[in-house]
């Protein structure tokens, strides 16, 4: 389960969207990070991703981990942006995993993603909705 | 200096339930509800929907509506809501982060029963008047809950409604003409500290709550203004069933056509703090340049504040930026059974 301080210091990822674009080759990474994965350039500028992508792959969990009871079936999906940066999510607001195609368009949705029980912090994030 | 709302946006969740689906589990009879209450269905917030998620999805709308303001140059943010997820750390700590808001910007949650999102909207237009900030935005959103087989249960639904207000001539889609405030200490509708469902004072919440806050609100901005009813296009009065807006609008008196628009209230039910300012969006979504629009919220407890806002040129230019309030209502439902509807709302007892 994430940490508070962990979940703090990724809020301008997960709130905001929040990407690294290498300022040598102009690879997007998202999450971002320290040296870039295509020319392991270490000058970044931070990009905002768009909220608008497609469906790569998806996986269905019946029997979600701890902190995500209740959510079953629990629809994961890879998901590329707009800008061609790929992220993992939730897939939200589909009854039916049958429904979900690669290729299909979706919209990321600023989300409640765990919480550490009833006394406990609520994470937030981005899942992806149907478009 | 001109003073109005420079964006705004709705947010609907897309699960609804059936009235017919709630009146089965309880054995009261869905077509004396359906009549009594007029409504028909009400939004469902899914699991992991709440005021805070809500709230950013609508303030974002606000934002592609308004022009390129940059968010952090909005120097106040209000979220008026009764189901703020903590009980102690603010929605708008959250909400801020997440728009870009923060850090240098006045941030608070408000509470004042079903009225917490126009005060905030107050706040938010005042602060801009006054010249103490560039732009400001009041928001109000509810995930509301009634007792299980409490009259309360037909009604309680999910929404939320984000209004940017600002000074810039070119970006003003209404301008607010004036506001106006009526509050007294009335006791219709409580729900004390460690209580999961509020109560209310059944009879009560109707004529000297209600009736009594709205027309009062209503009828002392038409002086202060010297604007009468028919001056209106569009009126929006608080939601909390689909029977009470109708006739307090009649009482007033306006007619079926000014009031229709932002009626949303028979397919989407009471959005408590987000109700009234819902029913606005559905007006600007539509409205024309030179309409007058009076909305006038209530608030258990009790107050009305008014509005008369004036529309511009500019509207009809953002109306399509953003999802249109009606096509959310009317649109990509997911309908839930009440045993779903329990699961979602944290009604059925679980296991330690
Ligand atoms: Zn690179």
């Amino acid at each position: 389960m994430l940490s508070p301080a962990r979940a703090w210091r990724e809020y301008p990822q997960r709130y905001r969207l929040e990407a690294s674009r290498c300022t040598e080759c102009g690879k997007i990474s998202y999450p971002p990070r320290v040296v870039c994965p295509g020319c392991r350039g270490r000058q970044f500028e931070t990009v905002t991703l768009s909220r608008e992508g497609t469906v790569v792959t998806f996986t269905v969990v019946h029997v979600p981990p701890a902190g995500f009871e209740g959510q079953a079936p629990l629809i994961l999906a890879l998901v590329e942006l707009k800008e061609g940066a790929r992220t993992m999510v939730q897939l939200a607001d589909v009854p039916d995993p049958s429904q979900v195609r690669i290729g299909m368009p979706v919209r990321l949705e600023f989300r409640k993603i765990a919480e550490e029980g009833e006394a406990g912090t609520i994470f937030y994030g981005h899942k992806a909705v149907p478009a | 200096m001109k003073v109005g709302i420079i964006g705004y946006g709705a947010f609907i969740p897309r699960r609804r339930i059936k009235l017919e689906e709630i009146a089965a589990v309880w054995g009261a009879d869905a077509t004396s509800y359906k009549r009594g209450l007029q409504l028909h269905e009400k939004s469902v917030p899914g699991k992991d929907e709440d005021t805070i998620t809500m709230s950013v999805e609508a303030a974002r709308r606000a934002f592609l509506r308004s022009g390129g303001v940059e968010p952090e140059r909005v120097g106040a943010l209000y979220i008026g809501s009764e189901s703020h997820p903590y009980a102690v750390k603010p929605s708008g700590t959250v909400v801020g982060e997440a728009l870009g808001i923060t850090p240098v910007a006045h941030v608070a949650d408000l509470e004042f029963a079903c009225k917490a999102g126009t005060e905030g909207m107050y706040l938010a237009h005042s602060l801009v008047k006054a010249g103490e900030v560039s732009y400001a935005m009041g928001i109000g959103a509810d995930t509301s809950q009634g007792a299980p087989g409490d009259a309360l249960e037909y009604s309680t639904a999910a929404g939320a409604a984000a209004f940017l207000f600002g000074a810039d001539e070119d970006r003003i889609l209404a301008e607010v003409v004036a506001t106006y405030s009526w509050t007294t200490d009335t006791p219709d509708f409580w729900r004390r500290v460690h209580m999961h469902y509020p109560r209310h004072g059944s009879r009560f919440t109707g004529e000297p709550a209600y009736f009594r806050h709205i027309t009062s609100s209503a009828k002392g901005i038409m002086e202060r203004t010297g604007f009468e009813p028919k001056d209106f296009a569009h009126a929006v009065f608080h939601q909390p069933n689909g029977k009470f807006p109708i006739r307090v609008g009649k009482r007033l008196g306006f007619t079926m056509e000014q009031l229709e628009t932002g009626w949303l209230s028979p397919w989407l039910g009471n959005t408590y703090s987000g109700a009234s300012p819902m029913g606005l969006t559905a007006v600007l979504d539509i409205a024309r340049p030179g309409q007058l629009i009076l909305l006038t919220s209530f608030g258990s407890g009790a107050g009305s504040d008014s509005f008369v806002f004036r529309i511009t040129d500019r509207l009809p230019e953002v109306q399509e930026l953003a999802p249109i309030t009606r096509v959310q209502l009317d649109n990509d439902k997911i309908y839930v059974s009440y045993g779903q509807y329990a699961s979602l709302r944290g009604k059925i007892r679980m296991g330690e």
